[in-house]
């Protein structure tokens, strides 16, 4: 208990320096941070002074209708590294997956920790808030919107965390049995930034979350709720094999030549062109690679309702139907109707014809 | 939630399946209203074949008549340019041509994506050109009717909204992408109702006049 209370005290910087973190190691993702978040060199310093000085924050994590994807994503990606150990050292006072506690236990420290940090602790979500009917989805026999609108009422910020948290992700695909729904369309009077990706960087979370750390504020936002910063730029601006998009060189087949000299995937299905994430600079395992790098297409997944924007390996151009059958059809009701159309005519010349009065040279003759 | 992306599906789907709907048997029924018409017989002896005269017009009828080359160069010069790069940019472009892929089921090699880009830029300068020639020129504006105004601000849009797109000139990309598409689809939807159908009906008016000539044995 006593260590419990030692280690809240603890600034970051105390902290890491205990986990044996070298002062060039955090100066490194210090710099990479501020890369990231497309600050000047000049802001390292201040980043490594505020970050070091700063106490742990208290965050509640709640995870709704998900598939722990995201937590997966941010707990085996780097580890170990500076990022995960600075998500370990915020006051991670709540989380399914990561919590010894379980039951009223587990609960309780979620009250403790709203209660002894009002107006300050951070809500991360993950997992998107069915509304069509409470028990689908509960905790503790607490509703998913009842405990997040409880939890969020004292918070500082919340950060949706993964594409069903921000956007409603798959259980808001259509038909939506759930009546799924994102933290944003619930949570008006909190400021609520949107981690987006299925799954989210992990560089990403933990970068707005040091953002929130260094200057005490959210970063600046895009029209999604996304931080600019990290979502600032689409995956086909970024995308290295972009030159031959340029040069209309396409991989026909996943295993094709095209597809092995790192030709353009769009016809295989890439949405790189629509998509606004930093796969493309932020790599995932450790920088190793980025899916497009590992020769599949960008299925979209940091955008909303990308479940339902077509088929993953439709090219981007492609309308979202079924197109040679309706084209069937389609044809089939023109050349119905446009041989109804062409008999109509055909009736009325005939009848204009039958109508004719033949005028004779007799007849010309007596009007004469 | 409404955002780009909600517009960028509602173009790519229903309001694609609309715009087809209108376009096909739009066309379909002005085609057919024409050609079930028919000709009345000729009892004439003929004096040639229709058939090789008839194609012939149609491939003689697209250089320009000498004179009016001379009268009017830069509407003859202006048409051939924006015409042939209205064309390049539908059918050569990699995913236009997936889109026919997609709806008819055949395909071809489209060329490098910049040298379309190149080519509709020259196009849009030639569209606006043209349309300033239009409103300046006393006889064009003469002969100019609300319509071909209107034929002009549906054939130009896709071809502005196109370029944005490529180069991505609009933030976010899904609302450049949904504006592009869905001033493709305004253009199939007024396509059959205008004189934007001269595209298909060309070929019968040609096709007409060249056989009719070759049927009485003159030149067309």
């Amino acid at each position: 208990m006593a260590d419990d209370r030692k280690k809240l005290s603890m600034t970051l910087g105390e902290s890491l320096r205990q986990q044996g973190v070298s002062r060039r190691g955090f100066l490194k993702y210090c710099a990479a941070t501020a890369s990231m978040m497309a600050l000047p060199p000049t802001m390292v310093p201040a980043i490594a002074q505020a970050l070091e000085k700063a106490k742990r924050p208290s965050v509640i994590w709640l995870s709704f209708q998900e598939c722990t994807g995201c937590t997966e994503s941010l707990t085996r990606s780097h580890s170990p590294s500076v990022e995960n150990l600075i998500f370990d050292h915020i006051s991670l006072d709540y989380h399914h997956t990561l919590q010894v506690a379980s039951g009223d236990a587990a609960e309780a420290a979620r009250e403790a920790a709203m209660h002894e940090n009002e107006g300050k602790y951070i809500v991360v979500v993950d997992g998107s808030i069915p509304l069509a009917n409470p028990g689908y989805s509960s905790i503790a026999g607490i509703s998913n919107l009842q405990m997040l609108e409880e939890t969020v009422a004292g918070a500082a910020a919340v950060v949706a965390v993964g594409s069903c948290a921000a956007f409603g992700g798959l259980p808001h695909a259509n038909p939506n049995p759930t009546g799924a729904v994102s933290v944003g369309e619930i949570v008006k009077d909190k400021p609520v930034v949107n981690v987006s990706g299925c799954p989210p960087i992990p560089t990403v979370i933990t970068g707005v979350l040091a953002h929130f750390l260094t200057f005490g504020s959210l970063p600046e936002l895009d029209a999604l709720g996304r931080p600019m910063v990290f979502f600032g730029q689409s995956i086909h601006d970024r995308c290295y094999r972009r030159p031959f998009y340029d040069k209309g060189l396409f991989a026909e087949t996943f295993d094709d030549e095209g597809a092995r000299k790192g030709w353009c995937l769009f016809r295989l299905g890439c949405k790189g062109p629509m998509t606004y994430n930093a796969c493309a600079t932020a790599k995932w395992n450790q920088g190793t690679s980025w899916p497009v790098e590992s020769g599949h297409g960008c299925l979209g997944c940091s955008e909303p309702d990308f479940w339902d924007a077509g088929g993953f390996y439709n090219a981007l151009s492609i309308p979202d139907s079924d197109l040679t059958r309706k084209t069937g059809y389609v044809v089939g009701a023109g050349v119905a109707l446009g041989a109804a159309a062409g008999a109509l005519n055909r009736s009325t010349r005939a009848k204009a014809a039958a109508k004719h009065e033949t005028v004779t040279i007799d007849d010309l003759d007596k009007k004469s | 939630m409404s955002t780009s992306i909600d517009f960028l599906l509602w173009v790519r789907g229903p309001g694609f399946d609309i715009a087809l709907f209108i376009f096909v048997v739009g066309v379909l029924i002005r085609l057919l209203e024409v050609l079930i018409l028919g000709r009345k017989p000729d009892y004439s002896e003929p004096r040639g074949a229709e058939l090789g005269a008839g194609l012939l017009t149609l491939v003689t009828r697209t250089a320009p008549e000498g004179g009016s080359f001379k009268r009017s160069p830069f509407t003859v010069v202006g048409g051939y340019i924006w015409h042939i790069g209205f064309l390049v940019s539908l059918f050569l472009f990699v995913p236009h041509i997936e889109l026919i892929d997609s709806v008819l089921g055949i395909r071809w090699p489209g060329i490098a994506s910049n040298l379309v880009d190149a080519i509709a830029a020259v196009t849009i300068v030639t569209l606006v050109a043209m349309l300033f020639s239009r409103l300046t020129h006393p006889v064009k504006r003469f002969l100019s009717g609300p319509e071909d105004y209107l034929t002009w601000v549906v054939t130009f849009l896709p071809m502005l909204t196109g370029y944005l797109a490529y180069h991505r000139m609009i933030d976010p990309y899904p609302l450049v992408l949904g504006l592009h598409i869905l001033s493709v689809e305004l253009l199939m939807v007024l396509f059959p109702f205008t004189k934007l159908m001269h595209a298909f009906t060309f070929i019968i008016a040609r096709w007409y006049n060249g056989a009719m000539a070759g049927r009485r044995g003159v030149q067309s």
